[in-house]
């Protein structure tokens, strides 16, 4: 009866979308307030009867309604309450009902929050984001029912949810990840509804921006959930491996970073207008995209679920009906010139120009080498795969400039700001640039690497450029007692920084210094790796919840003798009838260095395959993550946010 | 010719250069890095090239798993049910690798017309089968397999 309940929330949901689509845009169109108005009321209606559907689905995980489909393949009566919850998004059907809750959540936050916002404007961003919700309702409803019944055929139990799903990462990195990509539809219908009104001025430029930080600040988080999930979970120590789908994720996330920053100039210069606009369709287009990659099963991956082409041929449909609407919108609609302002090469508006032209070429290189295989399949020439090499061999150059420029971004001025005094600025952190990359591949490692060096020294040059930025601020607002009055935004802008910093030291050294052996271990044996002695003591059977599992027990030494760490490493066997063994992998996580032992199989005559890692340096990625997350939080609660009508005038 | 067109030109000559470069650069890392995948019938035909990574899969032969005495060297035979095809490989096989299941390997082909695997990625969960290693067992259909498999990365 609920599930039924459940189902139709849901398709009375879909009613209020078609009708936040179309009332709110015939009030503009006819100039009547009332429908125009009727957007929130419709934005908050359509959330409410989404949330009703997805809360009568979660009541069919949590009681073990076996008679529904979803929940009999992807939940089981032993799973703990925890993880029968998150099932519900570890599926096809389920994590498209969270995409859709999200979505009407964005709406009505929109409508709730943006108050503030001429009635007009709101109504056609509204509008938009209905015309989205419509199209992925009736994906929903029409190719991915989550409530569907199998009766009279009921089983007695769930088939179980795949045993690498039930973790803490996994209740929390989809509904982040979603929050990102969804979120992007607001700063998508932000730029739509700017054009279809002709005002593409500053005004819009700040309205959109918050939510374009939302947005990114959760997908920054869910990409650092998935990443740390995978080095755990997966159990074998890699943290990204360029697979399609990671980079379905990571490729709006270019695009947002980029967007991001071209918004702050079009907020404070009003320039590059139609690149912002241009940048909003493009990442929201990429969230579509990774939704068509990830649903359709096209590619070889470890997130592809069970395929369905009919799933795959829709999202595809709708992915061609946004890209081409919103383009050609864009086309009749884009402001042709970006009016009289102008700015000298080095001013912070050509240092935001090089941050977009490298995040968008970065953005590129990753499509190109996401689609190259389903291009090169489509015209019969084989079937091929992108090894990461590729990726590596574009991300290293792109990302170092990317972080030169970086450095010098904030310490720049708008539209002109002297030589003279950017290189006395610049002088301490190029000089501590320089020193670091010498000094660290031979302090660190004992003997020279020039990726090693190229890592420090940008690492070094971006935090000396911040601290150089921190003073010349200070020194020009009258000294340390303005510390406070700095403003959310600037704080937020470093705190980012600094994030990209660590993530960018955590890739890099961790990918240069992480060292692994896969050797073949009896207890009693042991294995040196670099300045580490693993050895190991005993197997021992353990019982969980609803697994039961090999346990190894391995303690490491350091060069001294001394003890380090006691780790426990897991080989599970999963009680469900999809009968999956799962690699716990025993970890002892510290923040200069990691070691990471995973049991492979037992090999007879009582061995085991063991691997065991060094990892230095890899929780910095995941550090630099969540700071870049904190950061965007940050300018969130800046003034000019805060208190939207004392608009600043615009220069 | 003006000094501003002058530099304009130079500007635009400037980035169509640039803008070049950089997508030569790319197609060759591109093409450099492109793994292609061969069912073991088109090996034994001799259509895959040697020394070069290349993908393969297909079925795990039933009983065709050899470890070594020790160490981790190990062995096993991969089919399409028209030709098979010699897999060698040092490591720790994936959780979910199986005799009987699908499996996808990447490598070279050596001389001897063995497969060495750098990596090899078993299924990731039953409803699930790679499109290369469906599409190789389609082409060698033999109405007595199932294509039950599927596949995951090890990673």
């Amino acid at each position: 009866m609920i599930v039924e309940l459940g189902h139709f929330a849901l398709i009375l949901a879909f009613g209020l979308a078609l009708a936040q689509a179309a009332l709110p845009m015939a009030g503009v169109l006819r100039g009547v307030r009332a429908w125009s108005g009727a957007a929130v009321p419709l934005a908050c209606g359509q959330f409410l009867f989404v949330l009703v559907s997805f809360a009568c689905l979660a009541h069919a995980f949590l009681t073990d309604d076996f008679s529904v489909r979803l929940v009999a393949t992807n939940s089981n009566t032993l799973l703990p309450a925890w993880y029968k919850f998150s099932a519900l998004w570890g599926n096809h059907e389920g994590s498209m009902l969270l995409w859709l809750t999200i979505l009407a959540g964005w709406s009505s936050a929109v409508a709730l929050i943006g108050k503030d916002l001429p009635i007009e404007m709101r109504a056609r961003v509204l509008s938009v984001m209905g015309m989205i919700a419509v199209g992925f309702h009736l994906f929903v409803l029409l190719t991915s029912n989550p409530f569907l019944r199998s009766f009279p055929n009921v089983p007695e139990e769930g088939r179980d949810l795949n045993p690498l799903l039930q973790d803490i990462g996994l209740v929390m990195h989809p509904p982040m990840l979603y929050l990102g990509y969804v979120g992007f539809s607001v700063a998508f219908s932000f730029a739509l509804a700017a054009l279809w009104s002709g005002r593409l001025d500053t005004a819009w430029a700040r309205w959109s921006r918050p939510w374009t930080t939302a947005a990114w600040l959760f997908l920054s988080v869910g990409i650092t959930l998935g990443s740390w999930w995978a080095y755990y979970e997966l159990g074998w120590g890699g943290w990204w491996f360029w697979d399609p789908v990671e980079n379905a994720s990571f490729m709006p996330w270019l695009a947002g970073t980029a967007l991001l920053h071209s918004l702050a100039v079009t907020e404070k210069r009003g320039l590059f207008r139609s690149w912002a606009v241009l940048l909003a369709i493009m990442t929201f287009s990429l969230s579509l995209l990774g939704t068509f990659l990830v649903r359709s099963g096209i590619l070889t991956s470890v997130h592809a679920f069970a395929t369905d082409p009919e799933r795959g041929s829709f999202v595809l449909a709708f992915l061609g009906v946004v890209v081409g609407g919103s383009l050609t919108l864009y086309a009749l609609r884009a402001p042709q010139s970006s009016g009289p302002a102008g700015y000298s090469l080095l001013s912070r508006e050509a240092a935001l120009l090089a941050n977009n032209v490298l995040l968008v070429v970065a953005m590129a290189t990753v499509l190109l080498g996401t689609l190259a295989p389903l291009v090169v399949s489509a015209m019969d020439l084989g079937r091929i795969s992108v090894g990461p090499p590729y990726f590596n061999l574009m991300f290293v150059p792109l990302m170092s400039l990317l972080a030169v420029a970086m450095g010098v971004g904030p310490l720049m001025r708008w539209r002109d700001s002297s030589g003279a005094s950017l290189r006395a600025m610049l002088a301490v952190p190029a000089a501590s640039c320089l020193v670091i990359a010498i000094a660290f591949p031979f302090t660190y490692a004992g003997h020279w690497h020039a990726g090693a060096a190229l890592t420090a020294g940008l690492t070094a040059w971006l935090a000396a450029t911040l601290v150089a930025g921190l003073r010349q601020r200070l020194r020009e607002r009258g000294g340390l007692r303005a510390l406070p009055m700095l403003g959310f935004a600037y704080w937020g802008m470093v705190v980012a920084h600094v994030g990209f910093a660590f993530s960018m030291a955590g890739a890099g050294l961790t990918s240069i210094y992480s060292d692994e052996r896969d050797v073949r271990m009896s207890a009693g044996d042991s294995v040196t790796l670099g300045a580490y002695e693993f050895s190991f003591l005993r197997t021992r059977h353990v019982d969980g919840p609803n697994y039961s599992a090999e346990r190894g027990e391995f303690t490491v030494k350091n060069v001294s003798g001394e003890r380090v760490r006691h780790l426990k490493a897991e080989k599970r066997d999963y009680h469900s009838q999809m009968g999956n063994v799962m690699t716990e992998a025993g970890i002892a996580p510290g923040f200069l260095r990691d070691l990471y032992v995973s049991l492979g199989e037992p090999i007879g005559d009582g061995s085991w395959a063991v691997r065991v890692h060094h990892k230095p340096f890899v929780r910095w990625l995941w550090i630099g993550g969540v700071l870049m997350g904190a950061g965007g939080a940050l300018t969130l609660f800046d003034r000019r946010y805060r208190r939207p009508s004392a608009q600043q005038p615009v220069r | 010719m003006h000094p501003v067109r002058r530099q304009r030109l130079m500007i635009v000559a400037f980035i169509v250069v640039g803008a070049s470069a950089a997508a030569a650069l790319i197609f060759r890392a591109l093409s450099e890095n492109m793994n292609f995948f061969y069912p073991p019938a088109q090996i034994a035909a001799g259509e895959a090239p040697e020394g070069r990574t290349i993908r393969i899969g297909g079925l795990v032969v039933p009983g065709s798993l050899k470890r070594a005495e020790s160490g981790l060297d190990l062995e096993f035979r991969v089919t399409d049910n028209k030709a098979d095809l010699q897999v060698d490989f040092r490591g720790i096989l994936p959780d979910l690798f199986a005799e009987g299941k699908g499996v996808v390997a990447v490598g070279e082909l050596l001389p001897n017309g063995r497969f060495k695997a750098d990596q090899v990625l078993a299924k990731h969960d039953e409803n699930y089968m790679p499109p290369e290693v469906h599409e190789a067992l389609k082409k060698g259909a033999d109405p007595g397999v199932a294509l039950g498999g599927g596949a995951r990365n090890d990673r």
